[in-house]
This record gives structure tokens, sequence and C-alpha cells, in this order.
């Protein structure tokens, strides 16, 4: 079991013509991801070349649309690729099509974009991860967007992150264990999937026996997370904060990733988050020790 | 990228604020020319620094002539206000103020959409007005699909309790200003005081405006509205090498890949450091996915070139990028800086490729290059480091 992606979800990669898509269409193939074709409007009707995980020859289709590459192929998880200016119309059209899962990787969309994405959403039937994100792996099964699938495998942990580099180095530290799906939501002020839809998910899902929730400095998701946690959230929860030192007004690479006055530090999401009685680690290897002691005194 | 007043009230007037005649002003002389160009009556000088409590430091003075205008000029330039140095005064024409109100309209992340925020009682700390009396503070949420159209507008001012005689003006004034919101793609648009005047007009006095850089691509005319002035010489250098640097007040310089790794490795250098004389991160860099030599060497670059710099720390996750491709790029980085490269650096690589990243360093054996096994171990190694040559 899973949240969001298994080894039957098929997917095609929205830009999978252009430098990013080619490369990272590659990586999920090799991941064994079931990757079934591809979007851009002015190469309709041409293929690609790939290979999969087993090293055999895998030839894809590019369709002119998402609605098409549905219909063609039984798609139900689009890839995003393509550059921030086109990325809102890229997003429109997967919701238009009824995709299922969205997973915007693009980074620097404009927030209003964004914003007006997320609006779009309301009442339709897709998930958006991202954007600005690394996407989701279920390691094993699947994986929609560009996490590493060789640092680990499957396993009891479920993660959810804003930054993707913090994700591959969490999963790094518990290679051991493995993780049932690990999901970057993404670094911008506003995204589709939030730390508190993935703890729902990860409660409901069998086979996430703990989960791992790292944050980082702006905005106030640590702290809602934490309320959830506490009225919602049976399963053990690890917590981890980036940011502790980043100084106010100043943007730390995320676009979302700043300190507005005294609000959004990681501080306040720190205390927010044991005040709910999560242990949070001081750094990512303390966090990866308290995540094993917990599983151990299971 | 938060505006100056000035820049503000400039784009408020572009797209059909109403706004008073402003004069923007780097010294005495040009103060009273400004002064002058506004009619040679009363006017206001008022300090141009992106930090709020200016009028209570002393950074706004009312001036009744152009020889009196250069004169407060000479007094607010140069001035410390919290930490900021005033470069620029404003020029502003006076006006009769009747009364004063609060308007803004942000990004609502926690709701993910807009927020727009309306008050009669304007003019004063609006975050005390909030939290003393939140009743006298109208919220309204704006759909990002929809924006403020003319009936968003008056929700807003009914909301908020204006006079009928002025709700329509302000009203108007609301959709222009949601129209700056919108049109140069703000995450925040403030006026505070948005007034009326004795005369019954309604005008924006003073603005803020926050722009999105993500949205830079489509408003090319948005990079004359930096601040060279008070830009980090090596914060600058490294935009020229689109670097996403931010430049601390610290003695162990970082480069990392990914922001929320950058981040962990500053709050670790930090801990490691209170052991260490309290050695502190000197910045954050994050070259990204791609670590290749060139961007390796140009990060390295600036990070060697900021004087309080003792060592450096690099903290790379090999996860699309290969640690040997990341190892070569230190190597070629310190190849091409040579002699430029002058203070002890310490790599830790983990992840895709690993043993041949490290491998290719310790063949390298360059006297400057420490390997670390972990990020806390690197972390450490760098901080005493540090210590012992500051």
């Amino acid at each position: 079991m899973s949240i969001y992606l298994n080894s039957d979800s098929k997917i095609i990669v929205q830009g999978i013509t252009g430098g990013m898509g080619a490369k990272h269409t590659a990586l999920m193939l090799s991941s064994g991801a079931n990757i079934v074709g591809g979007v851009n409007a002015r190469k309709a009707g041409q293929t690609v070349e790939h290979t999969d995980h087993e090293g055999n020859p895998v030839t894809l289709p590019v369709f002119g649309s998402v609605k098409e590459a549905m219909a063609e192929t039984g798609a139900d998880v689009s890839v995003v690729f393509v550059p921030p200016a086109f990325t809102k119309d890229a997003c429109v059209e997967a919701i238009d099509a009824g995709i299922g899962l969205l997973v915007v990787i693009t980074e620097g969309v404009p927030v209003q974009d964004t914003a007006e994405v997320f609006a779009y959403l309301d009442g339709k039937d897709t998930r958006m991860i991202g954007p600005n994100c690394p996407g989701i792996i279920t390691p094993g099964e699947s994986l929609a967007g560009i996490t590493p699938h060789t640092i680990t495998g499957s396993g009891p942990i479920g993660l959810v992150s804003k930054s993707g580099t913090l994700t591959y180095q969490m999963m790094y530290e518990l290679r051991d264990l493995g993780f049932s799906t690990a999901i970057g939501i993404g670094g911008d002020p506003v995204i589709g999937t939030t730390h508190i839809d993935a703890l729902e998910a990860f409660e409901n899902d069998p086979a996430t026996e703990a989960i791992v929730m790292i944050g980082e400095i702006g905005g106030d998701a640590e702290e809602r997370a934490a309320a959830y946690i506490a009225e919602h959230v049976t399963k053990p929860v690890v917590g981890y904060v980036a940011g502790f030192t980043a100084p106010e007004g100043k943007t730390m690479g995320h676009a979302g990733a700043i300190v507005s006055g005294s609000s959004g530090t990681a501080q306040a999401k720190k205390e927010a988050l044991e005040a709910v009685g999560v242990k949070v680690g001081k750094t990512p290897s303390e966090t990866a020790r308290l995540m094993r002691e917990l599983l151990q005194s299971r | 990228m938060d505006l100056f007043e000035y820049q503000a009230r400039d784009i408020f007037e572009k797209h059909g604020v109403p706004v008073l005649g402003g004069v923007v002003a780097t010294t005495p002389e040009e103060a009273r020319a400004g002064a002058e160009k506004l009619g040679g009556g009363t006017v206001v000088v008022k300090a141009q620094v992106k930090i709020g409590g200016r009028g209570k430091a002393g950074g706004v003075k009312l001036a009744h002539s152009p020889e009196e205008a250069a004169q407060k000029a000479e007094e607010i330039l140069g001035m410390d206000i919290k930490g900021h140095t005033v470069h620029r005064v404003m020029i502003a024409a006076g006006a009769q103020i009747a009364e004063e109100y609060y308007f803004s309209v942000l990004l609502d992340r926690a709701h993910r959409n807009y927020l727009a925020m309306c008050s009669v009682e304007g003019g004063v700390e609006i975050e005390e007005l909030a939290v003393e009396r939140p009743e006298a503070l109208a919220r309204v949420a704006v759909d990002p699909a929809v924006g403020i159209d003319a009936a968003k507008a008056a929700e807003i001012v009914e909301a908020a309790g204006f006079d009928a005689d002025v709700k329509d003006k302000v009203a108007a004034a609301i959709q222009q200003l949601w129209t700056v919101f919108s049109e140069e793609d703000a995450t925040l648009v403030e006026v505070n005081p948005l007034v009326k005047t004795e005369q019954g007009d309604i005008i924006a006095l003073d603005g803020k405006v926050t722009l999105d850089a993500n949205a830079d691509f489509r408003h090319p005319d948005h990079a004359e509205l930096e601040d060279s002035a008070t830009t980090d010489p090596l914060e600058a250098k490294a935009k020229e090498h689109d670097l996403n640097y931010v430049k601390l007040d610290g003695e162990v310089g970082i480069i990392g890949n990914g922001a929320g790794l950058v981040m962990s490795t500053l709050d670790v250098v930090a801990y490691a450091g209170e052991a260490h004389g309290g050695v502190k991160p000197a910045n954050f860099l994050d070259i990204g996915g791609g670590a290749n030599a060139q961007v390796m060497a140009a990060g390295l670059d600036v990070i060697l070139h900021d004087e309080q710099v003792k060592s450096v720390f690099v903290n790379v996750f090999g996860g699309i990028t290969a640690c040997d491709e990341v190892a070569k790029g230190i190597v070629g980085a310190l190849e091409i800086l040579g002699d430029e490269a002058s203070k002890p650096l310490v790599v830790r690589l983990d992840g895709n490729n690993v043993e041949k990243g490290r491998a290719i360093l310790t063949e390298a054996n360059h006297p400057l290059v420490t390997l670390a096994e972990t990020m806390d171990g690197g972390a450490e190694t760098a901080a005493a480091k540090a210590a012992a040559t500051a």
C-alpha cells in the first residue's frame, strides 16, 4: 500500500520532449514506473525513444493534449515539466481533462498563476502536488517526479516534506528501513497538496507505520499541521524544521521560505509540533535517530 | 521584492490610483528642485526605507519652502532607521487630510487565495488595530479566479463601514489597487493611510508593494526597481552568476544543493559553532542540481571573496547529480580559482556514486580540502577550522 501513487498508476509527462522532461522520463522509466506517453501540442504524433528498467527499448507516443493522451493510454497521473510561463495553462489543461494526480515539478511559477490554478481545482477531481517540488515516490512501485529511486526501497515510513534535497537526505538516513511513500509538496507559498493532506493519507494507509514530517521557515503550514496531528493522527510522527538561522525578510532559496516579522520562524514551528507531542530533531541525523528509536520501541 | 514608497507611488499612478505629486531625491539640491517642481509650497520630506516606524524615528518632516525642504532632506539623508541607512527621500505634496483609512490586498498562504483588509480607522499601526480592535478591520476573502470586481469592491467598503458619501470613491480606488496587484504580479499592495482630503477626494498617501520575483519574466521593467545602492556587493556578484545567495553575518561559508538542505546546513553549522567560539554560517548558497565545475567555481569565487569567511563547508547530497560529477566540479573549481582559493574547504558528499566522488577528491589530494563522512561531522570540522583561523 501507499498514498496517491502505486504500481497501477499510468503516468504521462507534460513537456516530455524538453530537456528536463526527457531526462526525468528516462529516470522514471529506469525506476520501473509505468510511463505511457507524453504531451507536447507542437510535436503531436511523434514518438520518443527510451529504455525501461529491464533495459528493453520503449517507444512513447507524444500526444497533442492531455485529454487525448488519457483517452489513448488510460493515464491517471501527469507530471509537469513545462517552463514557468506555460505551467498555468498546462495545469488547467490537465484539470479539464480530469487527470487524477497532477504533479507539478516546475520551479519559478508566479504565485498568482498557482493561486488561480488552485482556485480552478475547486470542485474538480484532480489532486495537485507542487509546484516547485520533487514529486512523489512509492519505492518499488512507482515514481512521479525527480526523486532518485536508488536511495532506498519500500518500508514502513511515510515522509512529507517541503524540500527535495531534505527528502533525499532523510530517505538516505533511513535507507535501511524504507518508505511507504515519500512526497515532496514543494517550497512555494501556494501549493496543491499540503502537509495536512499527506498526514491524513498516511494515517489512512495501512502500510505506513510512522510518519516523518519535514518543514521549513515561512507561512504557518507546520503550525496548522501540528493542530491537525493533535486531532486526527494516531500514528507516531517525527518532525524536522529547517531554517533556524535564517534572517528576517530574506527569501532562502524556496519562494515560500521567508520569515516575515515574527511569523514563519523555525522556532515557532518546532514549538507548535512539540506542543502536540511530536518529537522534533535538531538536525536531519537526529531526526532519523528519533524515528529509529520510535520504530524500535514499538 | 519590497518596493520603496516612491516606487509604489509611481506604480499606483501608472494604474490610475489617485496619488499626490511626489519626487524622489538623493541630495538636498534635488530635494529643493523637487519641492519647486511641486509648486514651491508646503511639502513633506519622507525618508525612503523599507521598514516601518520612520515617522517616530524622525524620518518624516514638514517643509514650508523649497529652501526648508533642502534643509530637512539634509537632516534625513544618511540617517539610520532601525539599521536601514536613508539613501533617498521623497518630496511629497502636502494634503489637507480630513479622514484616514486603511486598505490592503495580499496573498493569503494559509487559504491559498487573496485577502483584502480594510478599515475606516487608518493611519495607525494596522497590526495593533488587528489585535486591539479586530472588529474595526474588515477582512474579505478574494477569489483568485475572479479578483476584485465592482461587486467585491462594494462588499469590502460595506464590510468596513464607510460613510455613504465616500463609498463609491473608495470602492473605485480599491478596484484600481486591485489592478496594481494583479497586473504587476504583487503579493502585497497596502495603502496606509488611504485618505479623504478636506475637498472630499480619496488619495493613496503612503503605499507598500511587494512583487513576486517568480513573475519577473513577464515584467522586464521590474528590474529597474532593484535597489542597487543597498544590495550587498557579494549578493550582486552572486546574482550576476544566477546563484541563489544570501549574505549572512558569520565565518563559515556554505555551499550546498537544494534550498532545504542548505537551510538545514546553516542550522547544523550554527549548532556546531556553539562549541567553537560561536562561529556562524556566513551565507546561504544553493547551487541547485547541476553542480558542475563552472557553477561550483562561481559559488566558491563569491564565498572566498567574503572577507569574514574563514572556512567553507560544501555539503552536497547526490540525488540526480552524481557525487563524482560534484567532486570533479570541486577539483575543477579549485583549478579555475588557483591562488584565489585560500581557505580550508570541508566537503561532505553522500548519495549517488559517493564512493567514486570521494575517490576523486582523495586522489586530487588538494591541500585545502578535507573530506567529511557525515553532514554533522563536516559542520563540526568546518566550524573548528573557522574558529582556529579566526
